[in-house]
């Protein structure tokens, strides 16, 4: 056989071996839900993320933090699909390449997302809402004639009591005070029951009293979905963090610290740039 | 508000073709075909209103080009209705009037199915809907919106019209079609076959608004507001947004093609007029005027701009377009919601 020819066998073995079945689900045989492995992304000159790396574990729940333009809200964006990076590499499991997915392809293997601002559908009730978002086929065609099952009802029902909503089940949600939007998009997240969450400054806007209950709701989580919680609020991160979970400390584009709390908050490189001097 | 607008139209319906055919002509009761062609043409303008809303006032997308479905439904109609003129026309032959002019000889291979009204209804539904889809695919999936999207649309319509202007193209000219005798074998002009044209309407926009009921209250309908209000956050729920606008535009095309294709034989004539922007415009300001997203809004706005708009061209022409213009700025300023939305705050 001439080297040419080789060369064009093994070329089309590996294409065949990376290509990615997207109906199927993410495989964790490795223990890891999610793998960014030296992450590029320059806006205009900008660099916003120049070589990030890290990994969460499955049922793992991960802190984010960093100063503003570290890089967080692009690195979901990455994640998500929402922005194509320039060069790195992105896994969901051990089998998914993310970068070769959009972002409703992304979403159905499993990845939901909360946004910054609270999205939810204002001119819908919050019971539309959640329906939405509820795990289920998402063609068209099914939708005109899709009805709720008996017990996707009790599921809604369920998620209600959790997100502290269920008096306002036929609530607009365009009505809903700025708290209850967060609460509301985060039962939204829960009812697309993604494997992974990413959950981007979910308790900006709240009063302690519910940003102390959107803890121990994300602590309840740990264990049954991979979490990752980008935040600002540092109480906040501590009381996610406890003693022993993993904090990534985020630095222009790059992973600056990683560890506990206490070993991240003694970190010289990290005083110096995020806790400030 | 919604079940009073609901049984004025039924009533309409019903005591229109009443009072024209029951009584004869010159008594006190006796109300002339030209009502009963009016209320037909306006059926068929709060059709093209209701598909217009499904897609504008549910999904957030403006089409100005909705005038060109209506027109080829109309077309695929008028296609039909050259061919059942016969040898009856000016010059006599088996083939249309403009054709004997044009010296053809034969009919183009588009006019194939022109004899059989099924096969016409079939190419006035099949080909406005197969636009619609290419077209719509196109714009959709590289997410062209807002204001591009409209101005697209009504570049496409303008496009449409100068290819029909032309001789060539097979469909009459700027003279369009005109002169037709009869339907299914039957006389156009006759008081029985005018009711019966008028009632069809009726019950077309009675089919299209439960249609458009339906859609909007499934979950298909909530997925579309959704997309609407924050399309990205459809994305990352997992839904397509390309399938759901796709198939609402293409649902309203069809809508507007019904609505051509009950238009031409009422009032017996058909030209690239009906593709011209305006024509696509005023469908908008039906919508706008009734109020957007409500379904029996747009339906009483066609009613109530085209009854202002013959009222008007009659006691005052020249003043007409003064009128429209501010009908249209007293709406959007004070009036977001339409007359719907006025119904509303009385009620209150």
């Amino acid at each position: 056989m001439t080297p040419e020819l080789m060369e064009a066998g093994a070329e089309a073995r590996a294409r065949s071996f990376t290509r990615v079945v997207t109906d199927d689900g993410p495989v964790f045989n490795q223990g890891v839900a999610l793998y960014v492995e030296d992450l590029k992304v320059a806006f205009d000159g900008f660099q916003a993320l120049g070589g990030l790396s890290f990994t969460v574990g499955v049922g793992e729940l991960r802190c984010v933090i960093g100063p503003n333009g570290a890089g967080k809200t692009t690195t979901m964006d990455c994640i998500t699909g929402k922005t194509r990076p320039d060069s790195g590499r992105i896994f969901f499991g051990s089998n998914l390449n993310l970068r070769t997915m959009n972002e409703q392809q992304i979403a159905r293997a499993g990845i939901g997302r909360k946004f910054q601002k609270p999205t939810v559908f204002e001119a819908l009730t919050v019971a539309e809402n959640l329906e939405l978002a509820m795990a289920g086929d998402r063609r068209a065609r099914v939708a005109m004639r899709a009805r709720l099952s008996g017990e996707q009802q009790d599921r809604m029902t369920e998620l209600l009591h959790t997100v502290h909503l269920a008096d306002e089940r036929q609530r607009v949600a365009g009505l809903l005070s700025h708290g209850q939007k967060q609460w509301l998009e985060i039962g939204m997240l829960l009812a697309q029951e993604p494997k992974l969450l990413l959950l981007d400054e979910p308790v900006a806007g709240m009063t302690d009293e519910e940003t102390e209950r959107t803890a121990e709701l994300f602590l309840s989580l740990e264990g049954k979905h991979s979490l990752v919680v980008v935040e600002h609020d540092m109480s906040f991160v501590a009381t996610l963090a406890g003693a022993q979970r993993t904090v990534t400390v985020l630095h222009e584009g790059q992973t600056l610290a990683e560890g506990t709390m206490a070993q991240v908050q003694s970190d010289e490189k990290v005083i110096e740039v995020y806790l400030g001097r | 508000m919604k079940r009073a607008a609901l049984i004025a139209i039924a009533l309409l319906l019903l005591l229109v073709p009443l009072l024209h055919l029951a009584f004869p002509p010159g008594h006190a009761l006796h109300l002339s075909e030209f009502y009963v062609g009016l209320l037909g043409k306006f059926l068929c303008f709060a059709i093209c209103a209701l598909a217009l809303d499904l897609i504008w006032g549910f999904g957030g997308i403006l089409s100005l080009g909705h005038g060109l479905f209506f027109a080829l439904g109309g077309y695929g109609m008028g296609m039909y209705l050259m061919r059942q003129i016969g040898r009856e026309g000016q010059y006599q032959s088996d083939l249309p009037d403009f054709m004997v002019f044009l010296n053809w000889k034969a009919l183009p291979w588009h006019w194939a199915l022109s004899d059989s009204l099924v096969g016409q209804i079939f190419l006035a539904l099949a080909v406005p809907g197969l636009l619609a889809a290419v077209f719509g695919w196109f714009a959709f999936r590289s997410r062209i919106q807002g204001v591009y999207f409209s101005i697209i649309t009504q570049a496409l319509t303008v496009a449409a019209m100068l290819l029909f202007f032309r001789n060539e193209t097979g469909f009459g000219g700027n003279n369009g079609f005109t002169d037709f005798k009869r339907i299914a074998g039957m006389p156009l002009n006759t008081p029985g076959m005018k009711v019966g044209l008028c009632i069809a309407s009726g019950v077309a926009l009675i089919g299209c608004y439960l249609v458009a009921r339906w859609l909007t209250q499934s979950r298909w309908g909530r997925i579309l507001q959704a997309i609407r209000d924050a399309e990205g956050r459809v994305r990352f729920l997992g839904y397509d947004p390309v399938a759901f606008k796709l198939s609402a535009y293409v649902i309203s095309a069809l809508m507007c093609a019904l609505a051509g294709m009950l238009y031409v034989p009422q009032v017996g004539i058909i030209n690239p007029g009906e593709m011209s922007p305006a024509a696509s415009i005023e469908m908008a300001i039906w919508a706008a005027v009734g109020g957007r997203g409500t379904l029996i809004g747009p339906v009483l706005g066609a009613f109530f701009v085209n009854g202002t708009k013959s009222v008007f061209t009659a006691v005052w022409p020249e003043g007409w377009l003064y009128v429209l213009g501010g009908l249209f700025i007293v709406v959007t300023l004070f009036l977001p919601a339409g007359l719907v939305g006025l119904a509303r705050r009385f009620g209150k």
